[in-house]
Order: structure tokens, then C-alpha cells, then sequence
């Protein structure tokens, strides 16, 4: 576990003006999140793009400070199309104690997640509003606790995402090889196994914002009908069981903000519909 | 961008940055470490982590999520919901009192209601028919999905403007020509 010491909460309270990073940027160095010695370097003749962005920040070494936007600029004429290359060259270039999750930079790890112009996205499939007069702001997951900057604590997100066991159950497995299944029962799990449980859907749902305590939410109640719907799958009827309470699944009032927000296209909303309507008539 | 520039010109000045880091034995000795790691024991581990959890901040929610076509139905239709339930209460539960107060007892009502001026009737009706009409058209929405019709985005976005050109159009209608 890292614990900062008093020289690190020293470098934490060094003003982000980029003149006191230029006199330190040796010291910088070592905070990249990529060496951008070793990336292309951009053409420098086309003319200046400076766009606003505005980022959420929170520090837990100083908690008692409240959580604050703040600006940066970045030239966009040099700065890739997505947004998350945009918080890389931010982190590298003006503001290396700027905290974000990120990985395959390819939507497919789901690290990324965060709430960009108001919709919650995946910052390295979102571009970067080219209108250089309205500044952009990134604001972490909506209504989740804040670990630090754009990291919100998703504990509570996984732990509901392993109660609903998401896993294959079958207590008669064939006497050899492996499940077989129709193509038409294959399909039935299309548009729900490519989750990537970015979380997106979940918090920008406001009976998730009001109601996570108990109500799963539209990603995990999503996985959890993917697994009603598998033909392989024999414990349908107890996972049905699970969700007859008023809580855990009919917190969902069909608002769709799930399917409208959900960056891989997915329609969670659809499949908790479904969900329903299975419960409803079987 | 400073920043970037005076790296690079302390790139230039001394060496190719691959050379830098090949020296990198010697460089490290000099540089100074500004972050370093403590050990800790599993307690602590666990007790500086419940210390910074107790102070972690709720992100930001309804105030910075963009107003979309399915949210501002959703919660208009929670709204009209509870202000017809509550002006049906409201309205039962007077007229149980008229016997208290004559003057809202349904003669008196009526004759107030029919001397105020057109446009305060039709203003009246107007109020009361565009929750009505728009917590009707949005029901019949609602049990569409129930029955598992028009759950894509397309369907949700076309019902929803149809739902609002319904109630606007009905709800003139219902004000002004009746």
C-alpha cells in the first residue's frame, strides 16, 4: 500500500502553474504515464487549437479540501482525437499528480470509464468536441464514492456483480465433453456477454444513484439475466427467485438511461425488461 | 507545452533520451526520490485505508448529468403522477368540507368558475389536462415495454416525442376547444 510521505504531500502542493512544472519537469519525469519521449512526434506548423478542460480533482491526503474543477489547457493541434489522450498529455505535460484509470486505450478493459460533457463514457472512445470555445468537462462516475480525481471506488459495484454468481451452474454436466447448445439459444446471449462491466450504465441510472445499497443495477442485473438465458444453465429458476423482491430488480423504472449511455451499444434495459417479463408470465 | 519544451531542451543539451536512460545507473544515484513506500502491517494497511474512506466524497450526480429525452420523461412522468394523485386528494378531501365552507360547494363553483374571462378558463384547463394527458400518453409507453414492444433506444426516442407531441396537441385541444 503506498503512503505518502512529507516530501510526496510536498510535491502534491506544488501550484499546477505550468511554470513551476517547466522548473521541475526532471523531477516529473519519473511520474509519466507514458514516456512521451518515445511517442511520435507531432507536426509543429499547424495553428494553435487551445481548448478548456475542465476536471474534477480531490486529493485524499488533504481531505478537508473540498472537491474542486479545474482547468487546463491543452493545444489540441497537438493532442491525439480522444479524450483520454487528451488527460495523458495533461498528466505528462501540465499536471502529473492528475489521477485516472486507463489501460487498452481501446475500449475493451472498461478502465477508463467517466462521465465526459454530462454522459458517462469511455474516455478513450469519446472524442474531443473540436468547438475550442466550450470547455470540456470530466467529471468522475457519477454518485460513487471518490478514491482520488476520476477514481471512484467501485467495491461495491464487483461485490454486487459476485452475488449474483456469474458463473455457469449445471449440476448434470454431459458424461463427456463439452455443453452443447443450438445456435438460436447461442444467440440469445448476443448484445449481453460483450459487457465489459465499465460501470457506466449502472451509475448513470439515478435508482442505482438513490437505491445502491440494494438495487443492483442495470450492468450486473444485465450479467445476471445473461445467465437466465444460457441453455447450459440449470439453476434459472433459483436465479429468478433471488431477484422476487422489491428491491434487487424492480428498482428499475425503465428510464433508460443504461442503454442510452452504454459505450459498446449495449441495451441493458432490454434485458431487464425481458428479465421482467419472464418473471412476470412463467 | 513549456513544460515539454524545456524537456526536450534538457533532452537535446545532454543526450538522446534512449542514451538517458541507458546512463540510467549513474542518474539515478543523482536524482533525488521524491516519492518513496513505507511497509506497513495488515492493520495498518486496513486502518489508513478506513481513514481515507471515511472522508471520500459522493461524485457529483444529478446537477452535472446531461438532461436527456429518457430521463426528463422518466421523472415528468413521476411528477405529473403525484401532482393528479395529489390534486384528486386534495379536491376530494375539500369537498368533503363543503358543508363547512359553502363557498365551495359545487353551486358556488360553478357560477364563480363560469364569470372568470375565457383565457383564465382555458389557462385553468390548460394546467390541469397537460399533466393528465401527458401521465396517459406515457403510461400507454410504459406498458408497451411491460409487454416487451419498442425496448431499443430508436423505439425509446420515438415513442417519447411522440408521447410529447400527443400531450401538447391533446392538451390544447382538451383547454381551449371543449
Amino acid at each position: 500500500m503506498f503512503k505518502p510521505s512529507t516530501t510526496s504531500s510536498a510535491l502534491r502542493a506544488i501550484p499546477s502553474s505550468s511554470r513551476t512544472i517547466a522548473s521541475s519537469s526532471l523531477l516529473i519525469r519519473s511520474f509519466h504515464a507514458t514516456s512521451s519521449a518515445s511517442l511520435a512526434t507531432p507536426s509543429e506548423n499547424k495553428p494553435a487549437q487551445t481548448k478548456e478542460f475542465k476536471i474534477y480533482r480531490w486529493n485524499p491526503d488533504t481531505p478537508s479540501e473540498k472537491p474542486k474543477l479545474q482547468s487546463y489547457k491543452v493545444d489540441l493541434s497537438q493532442c491525439g482525437p480522444m479524450m483520454l489522450d487528451a488527460l495523458i498529455k495533461i498528466k505528462n505535460e501540465l499536471d502529473p499528480t492528475l489521477t485516472f484509470r486507463r489501460s487498452c486505450r481501446e475500449g475493451i478493459c472498461g478502465s477508463c470509464a467517466m462521465n465526459i460533457d454530462g454522459v458517462n463514457t469511455l474516455a478513450c472512445l469519446c472524442r474531443i468536441d473540436k468547438d475550442v470555445k466550450k470547455p470540456s468537462k470530466v467529471y468522475p462516475l457519477p454518485h460513487m464514492y471518490i478514491v482520488k480525481d476520476l477514481v471512484p471506488d467501485l467495491t461495491l459495484f464487483y461485490k454486487q456483480y459476485k452475488s449474483i454468481e456469474p458463473f455457469l451452474k449445471n449440476d448434470n454436466p454431459p458424461a463427456q465433453g463439452e455443453f452443447l447448445q443450438t445456435q438460436e439459444d447461442r444467440k440469445k446471449l448476443d448484445g449481453m456477454y460483450e459487457c465489459i462491466l465499465c460501470a457506466c450504465c449502472s451509475t448513470s441510472c439515478p435508482s442505482y444513484w438513490w437505491n445502491q445499497d440494494q438495487y443492483l443495477g442495470p450492468a450486473v442485473l444485465m450479467q445476471a439475466y445473461r445467465w437466465m438465458a444460457d441453455s447450459r444453465d440449470s439453476y434459472g429458476a433459483e436465479r429468478k427467485e433471488k431477484m422476487q423482491n422489491t428491491m434487487s430488480l424492480y428498482r428499475c423504472h425503465t428510464i433508460f438511461n443504461c442503454s442510452r449511455t452504454c459505450p459498446k451499444g449495449l441495451n441493458p434495459a432490454l434485458a431487464i425488461a425481458k428479465m421482467k417479463l419472464e418473471m412476470a408470465t412463467e | 507545452m513549456s513544460a515539454s519544451l524545456v524537456r526536450q531542451s534538457l533532452f537535446r543539451a545532454v543526450a538522446k533520451p534512449s542514451m538517458l536512460r541507458a546512463s540510467a545507473p549513474g542518474l539515478m544515484l543523482a536524482q533525488k526520490r521524491f516519492a518513496s513506500t513505507e511497509n506497513m502491517t495488515p492493520a495498518e494497511n486496513i486502518a489508513y485505508l478506513n481513514s481515507q474512506r471515511q472522508h471520500r466524497p459522493n461524485s457529483p450526480h444529478a446537477t452535472i448529468y446531461q438532461p436527456q429525452v429518457t430521463s426528463v420523461l422518466s421523472i415528468a412522468n413521476r411528477v405529473t403522477g403525484v401532482a393528479l394523485s395529489g390534486a384528486l386528494y386534495a379536491g376530494a378531501l375539500a369537498y368533503l368540507l363543503h358543508p363547512v365552507f359553502p363557498i365551495i360547494d359545487s353551486a358556488h363553483l360553478i357560477s364563480l368558475i363560469s364569470d372568470l374571462p375565457t383565457w383564465v378558463k382555458g389557462g385553468l384547463k390548460f394546467l390541469f389536462a397537460v399533466p393528465f394527458t401527458f401521465h396517459t400518453f406515457n403510461g400507454i409507453r410504459h406498458l408497451s415495454w411491460d409487454v416487451g414492444k419498442g425496448l431499443t433506444i430508436k423505439g425509446v426516442y420515438a415513442t417519447g416525442y411522440a408521447v410529447m407531441a400527443a400531450t401538447a396537441v391533446s392538451s390544447v385541444y382538451l383547454a381551449f376547444f371543449v
